[in-house]
C-alpha cells in the first residue's frame, strides 16, 4: 500500500469515526427530497438504478438493506415508520408484504402504462420491476442438446445427477409453487420425491455453487436463477467464476403449457410512507425505458417493459417462453411447497 | 453455644433491613431485568397469542429430524470444544516446550472468527475445487468426485467440527485459570500418594475443572444452538432453522416465537440440570498467593519437544488460519478498496458499538451480579439467568422480539409527545443505533456475567464482608475492595463481549438505522448476493479487529500469575 493510500485511508476513517456518532442521533423519517427505501435486494444491485433516479430527479434515496423481517419491522414502526418504498425479489415476499398490512394502494396513470396488468397487483399493492427464469444450467460435456421439461427432472435418468440450493429457498419455494399450481399437490408431490431421489447431494450453498458442482463432475444438471449465468461469465474480480460459468450451458425447462417459470423482483409502496410523493416517482421511475434498461445490462435480469430485448448475453441462452400462470397463484401457495419440501424430505438429500 | 446462634442470626439478619437501605439499587436492577427481559417477554407474549396450527407439521414432519440433527450438532461441538480446550490448556500449563508462551495466546485467536465466516472459508477450503482435495487429488492421480471418497464438510459432523474449532477457545480460556490456580498443587498431592499421571489427570484435574469446563462448554452450547449462518451455509438443518422456515416461509411468526420458547426452556433446563449435578460439590480455591509458588512445568524433550508444539498449533492453523488464508487471498485481489469510504465507516461503526457495547454490558452485569449478591434474592438470580439465557436465541429472534418491545416504546413515547407537547419524537431508540447497543448488550449479557461470576467465585469468600465489618457499606466495599481484585475477570469479560459484538450480525442488520453498516453487515450484503469474496476485506477486517483485544488479553493470560484470569 503507499503512502498516499494509507493516509487516505486515514482521513476516510477519521471522517468514518464521526459519521459513527452520527448513528446514535434518531434518523429523521420526513426530509425534503429523500426516499426512504427498505430493501430485501442487495443494494449494489440496485444502486445503478437508484443513482440514475437521483440524476433524473435530484431525489436522494436512503437505503435499508435487510435480509429477514423486513414487514415485520415496519409493522413494529407503525405510523412513524420511515419506509417509503419496499423493494424485494419474489412475489411471495410482496404478497406477504401486503397481506401483513404493510403496504398501501397505488393507482398511478404512469406505473399503470408501463406495466402490464399481470406484473402488477390488480389492487395495486405491488408492481413487478424485473423478471428472472428458474432455468436449467447443464454440463457442456456431459449433457446433450436435448430439451428438459420440469417434469422430467423427476425422471429415474437424472439419479444423481441433479444438484440445487435449499428446496426452502425463496426461489425453489415460487417454483414448487407454481408446479402445484399446474399439477396439483398430489402430483407435485410425488415429483418432488422423484426430483429428491434424483438428487446427487444435500441441498446447499446458492446457484453459482451449483454451477461450480457441475464443473467438478458432482452432478450434470442443477436448477438456478436466469441471471447469474451473465454474471459469473462477466465476473472480473474472481475470473474462476468464468471457468464455472464455462462448464453449464443453459436450457429453459417448461412446464406442459410450454412456459418458463419466471419469478419477478418488485416495489411496493409503504403503508405510512412519510415522503409519498418521491416514493411515487420512484416507483414510476422503475417502470421507465431508462431504469428498466438499466436492470437489463447491469444485472442480466428480464425487463418487464414489452418490448424491450434483454442483454445480448442473456439472449444468447435462447428465448425465453415465460408461464403465463398469475404470479398471485404463485405466492398463495407458497406455505404448501414448504411443508411439502419439509415432508417429502428434500433437503435432507437423497439417500435418506 | 453461642457461635451457631451468632452467625444464624448473621444470616438472617442482612435481608429484610437490606432491601430498605437500598431502594435506590432495587429501583435500579429492577429496571435493568425490565430491559434486559424486554426480548424474551414479547417473544413470550408472541407465543401465547400464536394458535398452534404449525404443530402438527412441526411435530410429524421436522421436529424428529431437526431434533436429533440438533442433538447431534451439541454433542459433537461440545464434546469437540471440551477435548480440544482442555487439551490445549492442560498443555500448555504443565508443561514446558519451545514456543509455549506464544502459543498459549495464540489458542484464544479462533475466538476472532465469526462462525458464518469460517464456515464459508472451510467449504471454499475442504471441497472438490478447494487446495486440500485439489492436492489429494494430484497426489493419487484421481479426476472427478467419482474417483474418491473425502469427508463432507457439508454435514452435520462438518458444522460441529467448523463450530469446535472456532468457539474452543471459550472453554480453553475457562479451563486453563483452574489449572493454572489449583490444579498443580491438588495433582501434586495425588501423585505423592502414589497415583499415576493419568489417573491423576482424570480422577483429579477433571473433576476439580469441572465447573470451569462447564462455563466454557455452557457458551459453545448457546452459540451452536443460536448460529443459523454456519448451519445453513453447510446444510445442516436443526431446530433453528425450522424457527426460520416456520416464520418466513410459512409466515407464521407466532409459530417461530413457540419454537424459540421451547428451545429456551430446554436449554435452561439443561444448564439446571448439570447444576442440580453437582449440588453437592463445593469447589473451594486457595488463596492467590499459593499460585506464585506453583512447581515448575515439566520440560518435554527429544519428539515430544516438537511434536507438543505442533499439535498445539494445529486447532489455530485451522480455527484461524484457514479463514485467514482464504479471506486474505480474496481480500488481496481487492487491495484497492482498502480505502473505501464505506469501509471506513462500517469499521467505525463497529469499533464504537463493540465498545459501548462491552462497557454497557459489563456495567450491566457488575451490578445485577452485586444485587443478587448483595439481596440473595433468588428471584432476581431466576430473572438474571433467564435473561442470559437469551444468548441461545438466535441473534434476529432477539432481535425481533427486542424490535417489537422497543418500537412499542417509541411510538408511546411520540404519542404521548404528539398529544402533549405539540410535536412528534419520532422513532428515537429504533431510529437510532441504539437498538442495536441495546440488543448486542441483552444479548451478551451471559458472557459478561458468566466471566465476572466465575472471577467472584474463585476470589477467597468473605473478603468484602471482612471490610463490612469494619464498617463499609456493601456497595463501597465491593467497590474497593472486590472491583480491584476482579479487574482481570472484567476485562476478560469486556474482551469477549467486544469481540462477539464485532461479530454480530443477525440482531445488527434487523435493527439498524438508515445509512448504518458494521463490517460484519457489510459482508452479509455481499454474501447475500453470492459474491462473499467482495466482502472479503470487511471479513478480514473483522477477524483482524477482534484478534486486538484477543491478543491483549491473551498476553494478560500468558503471564501465569494473573490468578483472577
Amino acid at each position: 500500500m503507499s503512502n498516499g493510500t494509507s493516509r487516505a485511508a486515514f482521513g476516510r476513517l477519521a471522517a468514518a469515526a464521526i459519521a459513527a456518532g452520527i448513528a446514535y442521533v434518531p434518523f429523521a423519517a420526513s426530509a425534503e427530497g429523500v426516499v426512504n427505501i427498505y430493501s430485501y435486494r442487495q443494494p449494489d444491485l440496485i444502486k445503478p438504478v437508484l443513482e440514475a433516479f437521483t440524476a433524473e430527479t435530484g431525489i436522494k434515496t436512503e437505503v435499508l438493506f435487510l435480509d429477514k423481517g423486513l414487514e415485520d419491522r415496519i409493522l413494529a414502526e407503525g405510523t412513524n415508520s420511515p419506509a417509503d418504498v419496499i423493494l424485494t425479489v419474489d412475489i411471495a415476499r410482496l404478497t406477504n408484504a401486503k397481506d401483513k398490512g404493510v403496504t398501501q394502494a397505488l393507482d398511478d396513470a404512469t406505473v399503470n402504462a408501463n406495466l402490464p396488468a399481470e406484473y402488477r397487483d390488480p389492487e395495486g399493492h405491488w408492481f413487478a420491476v424485473t423478471k428472472r427464469a428458474r432455468i436449467i444450467y447443464a454440463s457442456k460435456d456431459r449433457v446433450g442438446d436435448e430439451p428438459i421439461t420440469y417434469a422430467e427432472l423427476a425422471d429415474p435418468k437424472w439419479k444423481g445427477k441433479i444438484c440445487m440450493r435449499s428446496g426452502q429457498h425463496d426461489y425453489n419455494l415460487a417454483l414448487f409453487s407454481a408446479a402445484i399450481a399446474h399439477w396439483g399437490a398430489e402430483k407435485t408431490e410425488e415429483w418432488m420425491k422423484g426430483l429428491k431421489a434424483n438428487l446427487a447431494r444435500k441441498p446447499d450453498g446458492g446457484d453459482r455453487p451449483q454451477a461450480k458442482a457441475i464443473m467438478a463432475g458432482e452432478c450434470d444438471i442443477a436448477l438456478g436463477n436466469s441471471y447469474y449465468v451473465g454474471l459469473m461469465q462477466t465476473n472480473e474480480k474472481d475470473p474462476e467464476e468464468k471457468e464455472w460459468a464455462a462448464a453449464i450451458k443453459v436450457k429453459f425447462p417448461t412446464f406442459e403449457n410450454g412456459g418458463t417459470h419466471v419469478n419477478i423482483s418488485g416495489a411496493a409502496l409503504a403503508k405510512n410512507a412519510p415522503n409519498r410523493d418521491n416514493a411515487v416517482k420512484l416507483i414510476q421511475f422503475l417502470t421507465t425505458h431508462k431504469a428498466q434498461q438499466i436492470y437489463a445490462d447491469q444485472v442480466f435480469e428480464y425487463p418487464v417493459e414489452p418490448g424491450l430485448e434483454p442483454n445480448a448475453i442473456v439472449k444468447s441462452f435462447g428465448e425465453l417462453k415465460a408461464d403465463t400462470l398469475p404470479l398471485a397463484e404463485i405466492a398463495k401457495n407458497r406455505k404448501a411447497a414448504s411443508e411439502m419440501v419439509d415432508r417429502v424430505g428434500v433437503d435432507d438429500g437423497p439417500s435418506s | 453455644m453461642t457461635v451457631p446462634a451468632l452467625s444464624d442470626a448473621g444470616a438472617a439478619a442482612p435481608h429484610r433491613p437490606m432491601r430498605q437501605r437500598h431502594p435506590g439499587l432495587v429501583a435500579l436492577v429492577a429496571l435493568a431485568c425490565a430491559v434486559v427481559l424486554l426480548p424474551i417477554g414479547a417473544l413470550a407474549l408472541l407465543a401465547v397469542s400464536g394458535t398452534g396450527e404449525d404443530w402438527p407439521h412441526l411435530a410429524r414432519n421436522v421436529v424428529p429430524g431437526a431434533a436429533l440433527t440438533t442433538i447431534q450438532l451439541i454433542v459433537l461441538t461440545s464434546a469437540g470444544t471440551a477435548i480440544i480446550g482442555v487439551a490445549t490448556a492442560w498443555m500448555t500449563v504443565a508443561y514446558d516446550f519451545p514456543f509455549r508462551r506464544t502459543l498459549s495466546w495464540m489458542l484464544v485467536l479462533p475466538l476472532a472468527v465469526p462462525p458464518y465466516l469460517a464456515a464459508y472459508a472451510f467449504a471454499e477450503f475442504f471441497l472438490f475445487t478447494g487446495p486440500v482435495q485439489t492436492a489429494y487429488r494430484a497426489l493419487f492421480g484421481f479426476q472427478t468426485v467419482r474417483d474418491y471418497w473425502f469427508p463432507d464438510i457439508r454435514s452435520t459432523g462438518g458444522a460441529a467440527f467448523v463450530l469446535a474449532l472456532v468457539l474452543y477457545p471459550y472453554v480453553y480460556l475457562t479451563t486453563r485459570v483452574v489449572f493454572l490456580m489449583q490444579g498443580r498443587n491438588i495433582a501434586d498431592v495425588a501423585r505423592t500418594l502414589g497415583a499415576r499421571p493419568a489417573k491423576v489427570f482424570f480422577r483429579v484435574l477433571l473433576p476439580v475443572a469441572r465447573p470451569a469446563i462447564v462455563a466454557g462448554v455452557s457458551l459453545v452450547l448457546m452459540e451452536t444452538i443460536n448460529d443459523i449462518g454456519a448451519s445453513e451455509y453447510l446444510g445442516v438443518r436443526t431446530m433453528t432453522t425450522a424457527i426460520f422456515t416456520t416464520w418466513i416461509n410459512r409466515s407464521s411468526l407466532e409459530g417461530a416465537a413457540q419454537i424459540a420458547m421451547v428451545m429456551l426452556v430446554l436449554v435452561f433446563a439443561l444448564l439446571a440440570a448439570e447444576q442440580w449435578a453437582r449440588r453437592r460439590q463445593r469447589f473451594h480455591n486457595p488463596r492467590a498467593t499459593q499460585i506464585r509458588s506453583r512447581p515448575p512445568r515439566i520440560r518435554v524433550g527429544g519428539v515430544a519437544a516438537i511434536a507438543l508444539p505442533a499439535a498445539l498449533l494445529l486447532p489455530v492453523a485451522l480455527g484461524f488460519g484457514v479463514p485467514v488464508y482464504v479471506f486474505g487471498r480474496y481480500a488481496w485481489r481487492r487491495i484497492e478498496h482498502v480505502a473505501n469510504a464505506e469501509l471506513a465507516s462500517a469499521l467505525a461503526n463497529s469499533v464504537m458499538t463493540a465498545a459501548i457495547t462491552a462497557l454497557l454490558t459489563v456495567s450491566l452485569a457488575l451490578l445485577l451480579i452485586h444485587a443478587v449478591r448483595l439481596s440473595r434474592s433468588q428471584p432476581v438470580g431466576i430473572l438474571v439467568r433467564l435473561a442470559s439465557l437469551g444468548y441461545a436465541l438466535p441473534g434476529t429472534i432477539i432481535g425481533l422480539g427486542l424490535l417489537f418491545a422497543l418500537a412499542g416504546l417509541d411510538n408511546m413515547v411520540d404519542a404521548f409527545a404528539r398529544a402533549n407537547l405539540g410535536f412528534s419524537t419520532g422513532l428515537i431508540i429504533t431510529g437510532s443505533a441504539g437498538a442495536v447497543v441495546i440488543a448486542c448488550t441483552i444479548r451478551f449479557l451471559a458472557l459478561a456475567e458468566g466471566g465476572i461470576k466465575s472471577g467472584l467465585e474463585k476470589l477467597p469468600p468473605h473478603l468484602d464482608e471482612a471490610a463490612r465489618s469494619l464498617g463499609r457499606s456493601p456497595t463501597a466495599s465491593a467497590a474497593t475492595i472486590l472491583l480491584p481484585l476482579l479487574r482481570p475477570a472484567i476485562w476478560t469479560a469486556a474482551v469477549l463481549v467486544f469481540v462477539d459484538t464485532m461479530k454480530e450480525l443477525s440482531a445488527t442488520i434487523l435493527l439498524r438505522p438508515f445509512g448504518f453498516n458494521t463490517l460484519a453487515t457489510l459482508v452479509y450484503e455481499h454474501a447475500s448476493r453470492a459474491v462473499v469474496a467482495d466482502g472479503a476485506l470487511a471479513a478480514l477486517l473483522i477477524i483482524l479487529v477482534a484478534t486486538v483485544p484477543v491478543v491483549l488479553l491473551s498476553n494478560a493470560l500468558a503471564r501465569d500469575q494473573n490468578a483472577s484470569l
